[in-house]
């Protein structure tokens, strides 16, 4: 009889043309997708050509998204950006979009409807184990491991144990995958899944939308995890399969949560906060910059304003989700309660641009991490929330419940 | 596998990749600079007076943060020989690996090294020697993580398996056959 397998294992061995593979052994696996960004696109090229490669395994199965600093935000990044546009014209790439054509690549992603449950894609990114909630084995590397992947179609990876966490009963309103996403890591602390192949199940997951579903994922990495995988189709875990852990939490009551600076872990309910004035909102990122998450915001915004003494970015992920967001009358909402609302980019994420803090500045953010000086100056502090809190935040010009600001309540004078 | 012998520096737990080599140096991956601030952090004294073949000796979670190469290089840049930690974090791990640097995971080894210890480490049988003569058994990477470590890291085990494809199999181009087909 064939050995119980996990999710995460049954992918490894499929592409490692193996009828098994044990947590802790590394094999060589044949990648179905590469993916890289014009921060890691440029050393990976090199450390290819220095690999006396010339030729991509396959340019149909190589994706490059310029999105980090794009449209470039200075000479530099224009010059990097470009070293990735012109492989992707030398090499034919067949997936790479352009400024206007973009998105925030791991919010693309899903959007192309190229991958398949029980694929698997590395990406030269952390936050590539988005796609683990399409049922991909997705992670992230380096960009010397993205270099060999794109060379010969294979890595190596050592084979991670699984932990199941299983989220039972239904999500309250203002609730989402994001809630549940800050609640896990500051359950697991910030390196709990460390070499793991996270695996969520539970009503709660099978009641969340797609989109929730890739928020959740999205933060796999913030627990140090090498995917967070919500298993799809065949590629489910054997229920014998043994498992490094199995978490059970009770998420009906789970209220708004807020990580504070400077740790993702750092978390609490929202009401704990709740008053602590803001400098800037963003809503965003390839967290929380998917067209559900612009629509809750645009619930709590319409006929509302931003306070005053507030400056909200808004973001959309992708350029389909701007486009649908514009359709469905959001950026109307948007720009009618007073935010700026941008193309598609990473941008102040990262503390790129478009949004960079001063000293001592407060933002509250729907992107994944907040360590010291991710967003700017060393000395500002970022809290990160869902799109609910962050779109009262904005109106109430301090960290607000979404329920306060819709039912009138307190406010920031 | 080489054996290794060298002294023990000895760290903690959770060495993180700003600890191996700071953002602030990494506008180069300049092998001298990188060597120059290598662990300043944890022991101002490592980067002045590590010798080739020393070997870094540390906790749970070496290497943890962010991901970037130039820590595994940094190490290699002042001549660390090895790395025995307790246990690596994720992408450290592959950074090494790729870069040939060698790891061995043991916490028991960690625990019964002194610091400047001389130590020596014999990958044939999988040891680690006190200076007592005593030896604790260790762990190296395995599998495919061993091979590309053999091959003195991912760049030439790449190298290495395109010029093998390179060359025509055994029998192909004899006479006859059509040639790039
Ligand atoms: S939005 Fe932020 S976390 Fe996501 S890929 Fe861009 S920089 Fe990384």
């Amino acid at each position: 009889m064939a050995h119980a397998m996990t999710a995460a294992e049954k992918i490894l061995a499929a592409h490692a043309g193996r009828k098994q593979v044990v947590p802790g052994e590394t094999v060589w696996a044949r990648v179905d997708w590469c993916l890289a960004n014009d921060i890691t696109a440029p050393l990976a090229i090199e450390q290819m050509r220095a690999m006396g490669c010339d030729r991509v395994f396959d340019p149909a199965r190589v994706i490059l998204v310029p999105d980090h600093f794009v449209p470039a935000k200075d000479i530099a990044s224009a010059a990097q950006a470009r070293v990735m546009r012109e492989f992707a014209r030398e090499q034919g790439i067949v997936h790479y979009y352009e400024v206007g054509r973009m998105g925030i690549e791991h919010a693309l992603l899903p959007e192309l409807g190229i991958l398949r449950p029980g694929d698997l894609l590395v990406g030269a990114d952390s936050h590539t184990c988005t796609c683990g909630a399409l049922g991909v084995f997705a992670t992230g590397v380096g960009s010397t491991d993205l270099a060999c992947a794109m060379a010969l179609g294979e890595l190596w990876f050592r084979v991670p144990a699984t932990v199941r966490v299983e989220f039972r009963g239904r999500l309250p309103g203002w609730v989402g995958g994001k809630d549940l996403a800050l609640f896990l890591i500051s359950q697991l602390g910030t390196e709990g899944a460390n070499y793991l192949a996270l695996e969520f199940t539970g009503e709660a997951i099978a009641q969340l939308p797609l989109d929730g579903r890739l928020t959740l994922s999205n933060m796999a990495v913030e627990a140090g995890a090498k995917a967070g995988l919500v298993p799809v189709g065949p590629w489910q875990s054997d229920e014998e399969a043994p498992v490094a852990a199995r978490y059970t939490w009770e998420v009906s009551h789970l209220e708004p949560q807020v990580a504070c600076p400077y740790s993702p872990a750092q978390v609490v309910p929202v009401r704990e906060v709740a008053g602590t004035p803001v400098d800037q909102v963003v809503i965003g990122s390839c967290t929380n910059g998917r067209l559900s998450d612009l629509a809750v915001a645009a619930r709590i915004l319409a006929g509302r304003k931003v306070h005053p003494q507030v400056r909200l970015i808004v973001i959309p992920a992708t350029q389909d989700v701007y486009r649908r967001a514009l359709e469905a009358g959001f950026i109307a909402t948007f720009l009618e309660a007073g935010a700026a609302v941008s193309t598609p980019t990473c941008g102040p994420c990262l503390g790129g641009y478009m949004g960079v803090l001063a000293e001592g500045e407060v933002c509250l953010a729907t992107t994944n991490r907040n360590f010291r000086g991710r967003m700017g100056h060393p000395e500002s502090r970022v809290y990160l929330a869902g799109p609910a809190v962050a779109a009262a935040t904005a109106v109430a010009g301090c960290i607000a419940h979404p329920e306060e600001v819709i039912g009138g309540g307190p406010h920031r004078g | 596998m080489a054996r290794i012998a060298g002294r023990a520096w000895k760290f903690g737990d959770d060495v993180d990749t700003d600890v191996i080599i700071p953002a602030r140096y990494l506008y180069t991956h300049d092998p001298g600079v990188l060597a120059a601030h290598c662990l300043e952090v944890a022991d101002p004294r490592f980067p002045a007076g590590v010798r080739p073949g020393d070997v870094v000796v540390a906790g749970r979670n070496f290497g943890c943060g962010s991901s970037r190469e130039h820590a595994p290089r940094a190490l290699q840049a002042c001549g660390v020989a090895a790395v025995v930690a307790a246990s690596f974090a994720r992408i450290f791990f592959r950074n090494a690996v790729n870069l040939g640097l060698l790891l061995v995971e043991s916490p028991e080894a960690v625990e019964r090294v002194q610091p400047g210890e001389y130590i020596e480490i014999d990958g044939e049988k999988g040891l680690l020697r006190l200076s007592s003569g005593e030896t604790i058994p260790v762990r190296f990477p395995e599998g495919a993580a061993a091979e590309v470590q053999q091959a003195g890291g991912l760049v030439e085990y790449v190298r290495s398996r395109l010029a093998a494809r390179a060359v025509p199999a055994p029998g192909a181009g004899a006479e006859g056959t059509i040639q790039g087909e």
